[in-house]
């Protein structure tokens, strides 16, 4: 049943990510509806899954990198949700749809059985608070991602004077300088609660509050990146195409701190000791 | 041999850095008027100098000896070498000519295809060339028929109705960099008509306050009261820039008004909201490598002129109608300029007399009751010789003026005097 439900969620959205493709090039609005409709129900049946998962399992369903992944897709697919409730922006969906598809597939071509023994461990709201927040921001970054590249993009046709296919598609640069900064403004704290509730249930469970893991450490590394961005943005003035950058920069610092150190250590926050296959 | 020739350049042939060293003085184009007017192989002329065009239309019997004349004068005007100009230049002759003046004027070879503005600059430069008395009566007829091909074009085609005119790109391009333009403030710098234009069309997308900064204050004054808006003194323009969205910069001054270093002081009190100039200025207003400044966007002339080449396929059909318009007005102006010859003159007026004869004598013969053979040879021979009396002097001042430069003017009266265009004169 749940992996039923996985599977319709995935085969949903690779339809929806197929069709903001045609709609980009086509530029047929009601491939965009259509589209929009069917990345709705991918992400209500996601949702179920994930739901299903949670009371299965006791805790989020992220105890394995196969389902992080997948759970990350699915924060990505809700962040895109709300900005296209707030901006109407048809084409977001071109650059932000892929990205979620992505890891979906990823997600799905890791092998893995998706329940482990779930150690009592685990259980705990803080970990759930704690995994629910950091993914809530990172589903932001996403967006903020997608459209820091659309930014990119249009800036250097208006710039440059030499207009492509892209331009007219794309959205106005004020519109995706107003996207980066909402993401950020509403994914920094997100990020910040998720760290701090991570700490509280360090402490709880292992007994500190810090423990200099590698992830812990990367991670660190991006929250001050993104604080750095968020602080230049309210504070100096940056915004553009500078802001842009930095936020594709700290975007990759953050999938390598989820992805890269995930793989490489074998801390306690590498998935390999969360499923129960190496310490403590 | 008579020419009518055309030696210019314009958007399409010179890059902006050229046409602005020719449209630098305002003077320049009464400086041309009166070379044209005394150089003896020029017979009539007209200069036109617009922000995208620069072009001179005369005649002359001896092209060479013309075209020399006029390559001097532009070199001279643009303070540049002839060599320099030579590649931006181009040399239309005869119905060419003709047909590039009714394409400029009904704006088919404009940068922004059917915009208004150029059929007045024409207008304007022709009124300067009644002034200084460089026209005669080629270049009057070609002026009057040019602005009826216009007139022709505009209510005829759908060309003017699809123009995208230079000032709604410039609002597209603001739109893709502002997203909505409620509230954003302007600021005009010098004024223009086409500065005006591009204002009233950012007023129509809602922008908020505009201000008007102008040399003299007075214009501004008189600007910013067509707008609602604010006119401030030029040196202002350093506070205004804190303040502003879009600057659209038209002013007529020689140097650069926005310099690089005053915008990048700017940008940071700014708080590097987006700055979008328009500089509509040739020369040049703003200073190019403010472009390369961050979240700043310079869009000249030239650059304005890419982003309208986006919808230029759309127009394409009716520009083909156009087309079919000038070219009937061309043959028509060829038909005409052929009647120019003594000789056609002369025989129109003979044709026109004897029409006249004819029609008298079928009138009043039959109220002359019954005539023999005799008498009505001696009625015939009387009109007939005073219909030749009458005619005979203007013909021998006809074939007297054959080789003189009044010719042309003699002609055109007389064809005026004797109404032998008939076709002609509805138009």
């Amino acid at each position: 049943m749940a992996v039923m439900l996985y599977w319709l969620a995935l085969v949903l959205i690779l339809l929806a990510t197929g069709g903001m493709i045609v709609f980009i090039v086509r530029q047929r609005k009601v491939v965009f509806t259509w589209s929009y409709r069917v990345l709705v129900a991918g992400f209500v049946v996601h949702t179920a899954f994930l739901a299903h998962q949670y009371a299965v399992l006791g805790t989020a369903p992220v105890l394995s990198l196969k389902a992080s992944l997948g759970f990350f897709a699915w924060t990505v697919t809700g962040a895109y949700l709300l900005f296209q409730l707030r901006f109407r922006l048809m084409v977001l969906g071109s650059f932000v749809a892929p990205l979620a598809a992505v890891l979906m597939i990823v997600s799905t071509s890791i092998p893995g059985a998706e329940t482990v023994v779930v150690r009592p461990l685990f259980k705990s709201v803080w970990l759930t608070v704690h995994v629910v927040t950091i993914f809530a921001g990172d589903g932001m970054f996403a967006v903020m991602f997608g459209a820091a590249v659309m930014y990119l993009l249009q800036e250097r046709q208006i710039k440059r004077k030499r207009f492509g296919s892209l331009y007219s598609r794309l959205p106005s640069l004020e519109t995706l300088d107003a996207i980066n900064h909402h993401a950020l403004v509403i994914g920094f704290p997100f990020l910040t609660l998720g760290m701090v509730t991570g700490a509280i249930y360090a402490q709880q469970a292992l007994g500190s509050f810090w423990r200099w893991d590698p992830k812990e450490v990367w991670s660190l590394i991006t929250w001050f990146a993104y604080a750095v961005l968020l602080h230049e943005r309210l504070t100096v003035g940056w915004r553009g195409r500078r802001a842009a950058i930095m936020s594709i920069l700290c975007f990759l610092l953050l999938v390598f701190t989820f992805v890269g150190i995930s793989l490489l250590s074998s801390d306690y926050h590498s998935f390999r000791s969360i499923e129960g296959r190496g310490l403590p | 041999m008579m020419r009518i020739v055309t030696i210019g350049m314009s958007h399409q042939t010179a890059p902006v850095e050229l046409r602005e060293c020719l449209a630098r003085d305002p003077a320049n184009v009464d400086r041309a008027l009166s070379a044209i007017r005394e150089h003896p192989a020029i017979r009539e002329g007209l200069y036109l100098s617009t922000c995208n065009r620069v072009e001179a239309v005369y005649t002359t019997d001896r092209p060479e000896e013309a075209r020399k004349e006029i390559l001097g004068l532009l070199a001279s005007l643009g303070e540049v070498p002839a060599d320099a100009l030579l590649p931006g230049l181009y040399t239309l002759e005869d119905m060419e000519s003709v047909r590039h003046v009714f394409k400029v004027a009904s704006s088919l070879d404009s940068m922004v295809v059917g915009e208004p503005q150029i059929l007045g600059q024409i207008k304007d430069a022709y009124v300067q060339a009644t002034q200084a008395r460089t026209s005669g009566v080629i270049v009057n007829r070609l002026m009057h028929r040019a602005f009826h091909v216009a007139k022709r074009v505009r209510t005829e085609t759908g060309v003017s109705d699809a123009a995208v005119s230079i000032s709604y790109a410039a609002v597209e391009l603001a739109k893709k960099i502002f997203h909505e333009l409620t509230g954003r403030k302007v600021l005009l710098i010098g004024a223009g008509e086409m500065a005006e234009l591009a204002a009233r069309h950012l007023l129509a997308q809602g922008v908020g306050e505009i201000s008007v900064a102008n040399r003299t204050f007075d214009r501004a004054v008189q600007v910013a009261r067509g707008f609602h808006g604010k006119p401030v003194y030029f040196e202002e323009i350093g506070s205004e820039l804190l303040e502003a969205d879009i600057v659209i910069a038209s002013t007529a001054s020689a140097g650069y008004v926005i310099r690089h270093e005053r915008v990048k002081q700017s940008l940071r009190r700014r708080r590097n909201r987006p700055l979008f100039f328009i500089d509509i200025a040739v020369p040049r207003d703003v200073e190019p490598r403010v472009n390369d400044l961050g979240n700043v966007y310079v869009y000249d002339i030239d650059d304005l002129q890419g982003v309208v080449e986006i919808n230029r396929a759309q127009r394409q059909e009716e520009a083909v109608k156009a087309e079919r318009i000038v070219e009937e007005e061309v043959l028509r102006f060829q038909g005409w300029l052929k009647t120019l010859g003594v000789v056609p003159t002369i025989v129109r007026l003979k044709e026109k007399v004897e029409e006249i004869r004819r029609a008298e004598m079928r009138r009043s013969l039959p109220g002359l009751g019954e005539l023999n053979g005799e008498q009505r040879r001696a009625l015939e021979t009387l009109t007939r010789s005073i219909a030749d009396k009458i005619v005979h002097d203007p013909i021998l001042m006809l074939k007297r003026k054959a080789d003189r430069p009044s010719r042309d003017q003699v002609l055109d009266l007389t064809r005026q005097l004797f109404r032998l265009d008939d076709d002609e004169n509805k138009s």
